[in-house]
């Protein structure tokens, strides 16, 4: 019989045409495979938490096999000893089993609570990098708003995986979640029985929840973040201004194959770091908080990080009631109401609104590509810098108690910190950053018109002190230099960035390579050749 | 002299008054009925000797009737409170006053606290306070290891003699007690200001519930039963014994419990969690950001 001779070297190419007669997809593969994406550490914000959902889906999917969430009441008889022989929904008792008797359930199960925190906590870093660089103007005003409503779903789909174990304190947080749901006025009531089937906490509210958390959110999200991610090859990647980078071109590496590899090396790397937490650090104890029971309230119960800004509005909210009668019926609109419904509403609409309201305050309808530097728009980074302050503000009040039970503050003055605080700060922080913003911008014009100081100290015949500045331009007849234009882009303000103390040393945390050690130059070969003769 | 013993001795005088006048009454109506007989000397002699014999009933008449230990006790103190009483005059009256009747603005009265209470300020070293403030902070004991133990005793020994109160069983043992129902009764009582995790919470103006790390089994019985500070009293009514002892075997599980998940971020619950999620996660992948952008 004859031997078939494989051609290994043409292997792939056979097979990809292969393929190709088959499927059609070399076209539009090599516009997908060609992209180019610029190279920045901040433009891999967004794929931490893409990575985090990945990490998400994966463990989730484990414990679906395991948890149920039923709340017909069982006694628990697994092997957490300060728990048997209680009675607890069966949801709560298979969160336990799932915990204590399934193998590797536990450090699964906070796998997926940490990459839970990390997933929203990579959409506001991500969001953050958006708006200080106006990523978001147009053509990318879709993107922005699909990225808030990700964020949102993000926050819903929390909340209810932090329910579903059905331990004190996610029930705790179900009860003020049906607080905050009766506050709305005229359909409070119909919403609340409608979604609990009657009153709280019913025995429906566990099933539907379960299929909110692990089906319908999960499959919006899928379908937004795809859509997100194809708008992004749709509209290209921005880029930060720099040589030979203009607003309609694009540089850095083809998404194939360096692109890919990157990026697969860093979600081995978010892998990693949720698993190391996952392993290390011990989250969400259910087992200490015991099954939920109304009479059950722990202190220091607190939300997911992610919803405790809204924690923090209700506590500093004053306890005002409006009461008012409309045609002899009586209505009292409760205190809750104003930071738990009115609140997020603002910051979900003001947001999505903002790039056309700046465009519209700019008169700018044309095409960005280029991200802008915060400095450069002192404005909107000051903006910015209020919004982070005020939610950091919410952030740290929705924790008062512990902090200030852990470092001896009275809970009163906490309080009154916050509410202060909530108005006095955000404007202090736009001041404080719009200043620093222009003084940043000050600098960089300074050393555009005079150069780069050198740390030459020079004394005149008059005995006065000067620095000689290295100038970046070229110096006209009496030496002084044109001053260049500003670019909004980085200005070397070192000597070693102009290459003066030798190359800069690679190597990310110490040094790869030993820098070379200042020496005399040797004496030219002639000069050499003569001596030796 | 307790107060107490006080308040008794005016009931005495009281009723050795009563009768007194009666005697006057009897003799005002014998005066009524006849012409004087007798003369100032006898009258004054009579009148002295009907006024001793209803001292004497009186007197009788309150020994037979007030609770006969505390009649006792006000009198002469155990030697080991005479040892508590010494500890207390050296120790304790500036704040607590003279037999533990308080001083107003400084510190309350202790008639009736119990050794209970006592033993719970002093072993935890709340007692003797370093300064006024919301809350008596536990702090480092006034003494140490056995001397701790015998002046605490002492002391609680003084208290009870003055004025009874709550005490303590001679032997708290939880581990015959039911970890399970414990942990039930634990988080419907203490674990609204303890929180889940016994580590402590905030309450109102600088006021807290402390963490009961440092508790012992028999502190932690004594806090039910005398509700320190800001703390509820938990009589036997409301727990009984057998419940306030599942109650420490719980809490005392609950410390030695190591951590199953791993190191537990002081158990606080989300508040450090979120902490770790930006300083952890968000640090290190912010780094790996910078490292893989580097690499082009």
């Amino acid at each position: 019989m004859k031997r078939r001779k494989v051609d290994l070297k043409a292997l792939p190419g056979a097979t990809a045409n292969a393929v190709d007669e088959r499927f059609k997809v070399a076209r539009p593969l090599r516009g997908i495979l060609n992209k180019v994406f610029p190279d920045h550490w901040s433009f891999l914000l967004g794929e931490i938490a893409l990575f985090s959902f990945i990490v998400l889906l994966l463990t989730g999917t484990f414990m679906a096999l395991f948890f149920d969430p039923s709340m017909t009441e069982v006694k628990y008889d697994g092997s957490y000893t300060p728990l048997r022989g209680q009675e607890m929904s069966h949801a709560y008792a298979s969160s336990l089993d799932l915990s204590f008797d399934v193998r590797g359930g536990l450090v699964v199960r906070q796998m997926h609570h940490w990459a839970a925190l990390l997933f929203v906590a990579a959409i506001i870093v991500h969001m953050f990098r958006i708006f200080f660089t106006g990523a978001y103007r147009k053509p990318r005003e879709t993107n922005w708003i699909i990225g808030l409503l990700l964020f949102w779903l993000a926050f819903l789909e929390g909340f209810a995986g932090y329910s579903l174990p059905d331990d004190a304190l996610s029930g705790t947080g179900l009860r003020i979640a049906t607080g905050i749901m009766l506050s709305i006025p005229v359909i409070g009531t119909w919403v609340t029985s409608s979604l609990f089937g009657g009153e709280f906490p019913g025995h429906v509210i566990l099933d539907r929840l379960y299929i909110v958390h692990v089906f319908l959110i999960p499959l919006v999200l899928l379908a937004l973040i795809t859509i997100h991610i194809t708008l992004v090859f749709i509209q290209k990647h921005t880029q930060w201004p720099g040589p030979g980078r203009t607003n309609s071109n694009v540089v850095g590496e083809r998404f194939f194959p360096r692109y890919v590899m990157k990026q697969a090396g860093f979600f081995m790397l978010v892998f990693a770091v949720i698993a190391a937490m996952g392993g290390l650090f011990q989250i969400n104890p259910i087992w200490l908080f015991g099954p939920y029971r109304a009479a059950v309230v722990s202190a220091g119960s607190q939300p997911d990080w992610y919803v405790m800004f809204l924690d923090g509005s209700t506590r500093l909210m004053p306890a005002w009631e409006l009461t008012f009668s409309i045609a002899g019926h009586q209505y009292m609109i409760p205190g809750i109401f104003w930071p738990t419904v009115v609140l997020p509403g603002i910051l979900t609409v003001l947001p999505m609104a903002w790039p056309f309201i700046e465009a519209r305050k700019n008169k700018d309808k044309s095409i960005h590509n280029l991200a802008q530097r915060p400095r450069d728009v002192p404005q909107r980074t000051a903006l910015g810098a209020m919004a982070v302050s005020f939610y950091i503000v919410l952030l740290i009040s929705g924790g008062n108690d512990i902090i200030a039970d852990k470092f001896h503050i009275s809970l009163n003055a906490m309080t009154w910190a916050g509410r202060i605080g909530l108005l006095v700060i955000p404007p202090l922080a736009y001041y404080i950053t719009h200043r620093i913003a222009l003084g940043l911008q000050q600098h960089d014009r300074e050393v555009l018109a005079h150069g780069v100081e050198t740390g030459i100290i020079k004394r005149l015949p008059n005995g006065a002190f000067v620095e000689i500045h290295q100038p970046l331009a070229p110096v006209d007849d009496h030496g002084h230099p044109e001053e260049l234009p500003y670019v909004n882009w980085t200005v070397p303000k070192k000597m070693n960035r102009l290459g003066a103390l030798g190359p800069a040393i690679r190597g990310f945390f110490k040094p790869i390579e030993v820098p070379v050690k200042p020496q005399l130059p040797p004496a030219p070969e002639k000069e050499r050749e003569k001596t030796s003769v | 002299m307790t107060r107490r013993s006080a308040d008794a001795k005016d009931e005495g005088m009281a009723m050795t008054t009563e009768p007194g006048k009666g005697g006057g009454l009897t003799a005002r109506m014998r005066r009524l009925a006849a012409p004087r007989r007798r003369g100032k000397v006898a009258r004054r002699t009579g009148a002295t000797i009907r006024m001793l014999a209803a001292l004497v009933l009186a007197g009788g008449l309150y020994v037979a009737v007030a609770p006969a230990t505390q009649a006792a006790d006000a009198a002469t103190l155990s030697r080991s409170a005479e040892d508590g009483k010494a500890l207390f005059d050296q120790n304790c009256i500036t704040c607590h006053g003279r037999n533990a009747q308080g001083v107003d603005g400084k510190g309350p009265s202790l008639i009736g606290v119990g050794s209970a209470s006592v033993e719970f300020q002093v072993t935890s070293g709340r007692m003797p306070a370093a300064r006024q403030e919301a809350q008596i902070p536990r702090k480092r004991t006034f003494w140490d290891g056995e001397e701790l133990q015998q002046n605490a005793e002492s002391l609680g020994q003084y208290i009870q003699e003055l004025g009874g109160g709550p005490q303590l069983p001679a032997n708290v043992d939880p581990s015959q007690a039911d970890i399970a129902k414990g942990g039930e009764l634990f988080r419907v009582n203490c674990a609204s200001c303890h929180a889940f995790s016994a580590g402590g919470g905030a309450l109102s103006s600088g006021k807290y519930a402390p963490t009961l790390e440092p508790a012992t089994d028999r502190q932690i019985y004594a806090a039910m039963l005398t509700g320190p500070q800001n703390m509820p009293v938990f009589g036997d009514n409301q727990l009984s014994p057998q419940e306030k002892l599942d109650i420490i075997a719980y809490v005392q599980g609950m410390k030695s419990d190591q951590d199953p998940g791993g190191w537990g971020l002081g158990r606080f619950g989300p508040v450090t969690e979120g902490l770790a999620i930006f300083l952890v996660g968000i640090v290190a992948l912010v780094f790996a950001t910078l490292w893989i952008a580097g690499k082009s």
